[in-house]
């Protein structure tokens, strides 16, 4: 009698979890199907990429090259000032990460940390600011910038990363007010003041908050296309987007050169994304939950 | 009354005030100089005829006249904008949806997908359209290829004035993973114990996502719609690199007529006007969002 339920118990066991892997299996086929389909257009310009110029329009198309082309990149990386583009991406990259480490912590310990009056109804107005769109001050800045003969330099496209943004301010007004006051009032009593427990306290332990604040600057920097069409007229300081959208204008027969190009483009996107994604879904995460 | 509550502060009070203010600061400066200062500006040029060149004639709402009366532009861009976000929004919403909730299954290795659905989402607009140009090649590319093994000739899609602005569409959905990243960090959000409780009480699957999932999951949807609604309204950068507006304006949106206005024909009391209008309209739609969400977004307290 015992037996027998035991034996029961275990069929039944056993049989739970063959669905369960059925399930698994199920699952997995649709999500590897799926994710292909996804990966379909990165699969077609890397595949693009490394053909013949003459196999680029072949009919039926080749899946893969038979022969892959390396000698593509170096082409496209000679014929289009790609390593240019880059460098002055990579300039505007740092110049705002710097503008954003510099002022974001700043004014988020003024939020977290201390009461003044109005207090409530800054924090209020700032938060409104993000959800305003930025095309409705290209005009009035465009004068301005102009003005101070800006144009066609890149301050238009880093200044106002040393004023703050409202979504990182948010940000990291929210992670400041984790952090124990204790920490704080132990640092004071060793002798620190307002921006000494800034720089000792709250700083070192703001890593996560600082990173996400890093990866986002970057990859909004780096991905900016309507200002940098707006402010910069020289082509040699356009970033790789703009460079990248130019190219095409000009040179639209070949294929195979400006898939290389485009997916050199976003290496960096990809590189900077794998390393820190979990801090960048979190980031997102936290805008998802709070706002 | 500032100053009452001032005199009433200890110094230390006072202290700590002067030193937060100090500390706002560069933002409150940043307010003024690129929000608060171009914002009044954008409302009194729209109010002028201005090329940059010479200083601003005051025309009073003679642009806004030309706007609502006698400008086909005006229209079919905003008809073309209009028809992206209804194209767009709806399956972005529903398809990010569905996509969190596959990669919300307790599976080992669903990492791995997530990152892999998530990479176009961080892709800039141009890397994206560049390559969207190519898979979409109505002679050798991958889509209109694998349509003609299964016997269907394929469209034109951005070289058609009626696949055009579908065609937009289909792109920007390529990049649901962004949203699909979002739901999720709501739907690991929402307490086990409620669906450890609901299946006590015998509630299947559907039950579950619609009693318990899709309640809870209300402010995310919110959030992701009034997100998802304003980034819309904004589509440029495509329609730049791709189809230059066309073919026969099908994709001449209205972020697009309002940069060739205001930066290639230089009529900056007239892009003023078109930009102040683009902004009431977005503004109008998130307001009317925030009004119904009274009836369906679900707040636990």
């Amino acid at each position: 009698m015992r037996t027998d339920a035991a034996a029961q118990l275990k069929r039944s066991n056993n049989w739970r979890r063959a669905k369960k892997l059925i399930g698994y299996a199920i699952v997995y086929a649709f999500m590897v199907c799926l994710a292909c389909v996804f990966m379909l257009p990165i699969f077609w310009m890397a595949s693009t990429s490394l053909k013949l110029p003459q196999d680029i329009f072949a009919w039926p198309p080749e899946w893969l090259p038979s022969t892959p082309q390396w000698d593509n990149y170096a082409e496209a990386f000679s014929k289009y000032p790609l390593a240019r583009y880059m460098l002055n991406s990579a300039i505007l990259v740092v110049a705002n990460i710097i503008g954003a480490l510099f002022s974001v912590p700043i004014i988020a310990y003024g939020f977290a940390r201390f009461d003044f009056p109005f207090k409530n109804a800054l924090f209020l107005l700032m938060l409104s600011t993000m959800m305003v769109p930025g095309h409705i001050k290209l005009i009035p800045l465009f004068w301005l910038y102009s003005r101070l003969d800006m144009i066609d330099t890149y301050w238009p496209l880093i200044l106002p990363a040393y004023f703050g943004n409202p979504f990182f301010i948010f940000l990291m007004t929210q992670f400041i007010r984790t952090i124990p006051r204790e920490l704080d009032d132990a640092a004071r009593i060793d002798g620190a003041g307002a921006w000494g427990i800034l720089y000792r306290v709250i700083i070192p332990l703001s890593r996560p908050a600082l990173t996400v604040i890093v990866v986002f600057t970057f990859l909004w920097v780096w991905n900016d296309f309507l200002e940098p069409i707006i402010f910069l007229r020289d082509w040699d300081s356009y970033p790789i987007s703009v460079g990248l959208a130019f190219f095409q204008g000009r040179y639209s027969v070949e294929w195979h050169l400006f898939m290389g190009a485009t997916l050199v483009s976003i290496i960096p996107i990809l590189v900077v994304y794998f390393f820190a994604q979990r801090h960048l879904i979190g980031g997102l995460a936290s805008i998802g939950i709070k706002g | 009354m500032i100053l009452t509550r001032w005199r009433n502060m200890t110094t230390q009070e006072r202290r700590d005030a002067k030193t937060g203010y100090l500390a706002l600061s560069p933002w409150m400066v940043g307010f003024a100089v690129f929000f608060a200062f171009p914002i009044l500006a954008t409302f009194y040029f729209s109010l002028t005829q201005w090329t940059l060149v010479d200083p601003p004639v005051w025309v009073g709402l003679a642009n806004y006249a030309r706007m609502f009366t006698r400008d086909p532009l005006f229209l079919s861009s905003l008809k073309a904008t209009t028809l992206f976000v209804v194209l767009s929004l709806p399956l972005k919403l529903v398809l990010g949806l569905m996509l969190a909730l596959l990669l919300n299954l307790k599976i080992p290795g669903m990492n791995v997908f997530r990152t892999v659905f998530f990479i176009p989402a961080v892709i800039s607009g141009v890397a994206v359209s560049l390559m969207w140009i190519w898979f979409l090649n109505p002679d050798t590319g991958v889509v209109n290829t694998l349509l003609h093994y299964v016997g269907v000739q394929g469209p034109y899609w951005f070289w058609d004035k009626d696949w055009a602005l579908p065609s937009v569409a289909i792109m920007s959905i390529w990049k649901v993973g962004g949203a699909a990243i979002i739901y999720l960090a709501g739907l690991q959000n929402i307490p086990a114990h409620l669906y450890e409780a609901a299946e006590i009480d015998g509630a299947g699957k559907w039950r579950r996502f619609w009693r318990i999932t899709l309640p809870l999951l209300t402010p995310t949807l919110f959030f992701q719609l009034i997100i998802e609604l304003i980034d819309a309204f904004k589509i440029f950068t495509e329609a730049f690199v791709i189809t230059k507006g066309g073919p026969l304006k099908a994709t001449y949106f209205f972020l697009y007529y309002f940069y060739e206005e205001a930066f290639r024909n230089f009529n900056m009391g007239y892009a003023s006007a078109l930009a102040l209008f683009l902004l009431v309209v977005i503004m109008g739609c998130t307001v009317l969002v925030y009004r119904t969400s009274g009836r369906w977004v679900y707040y636990e307290n």
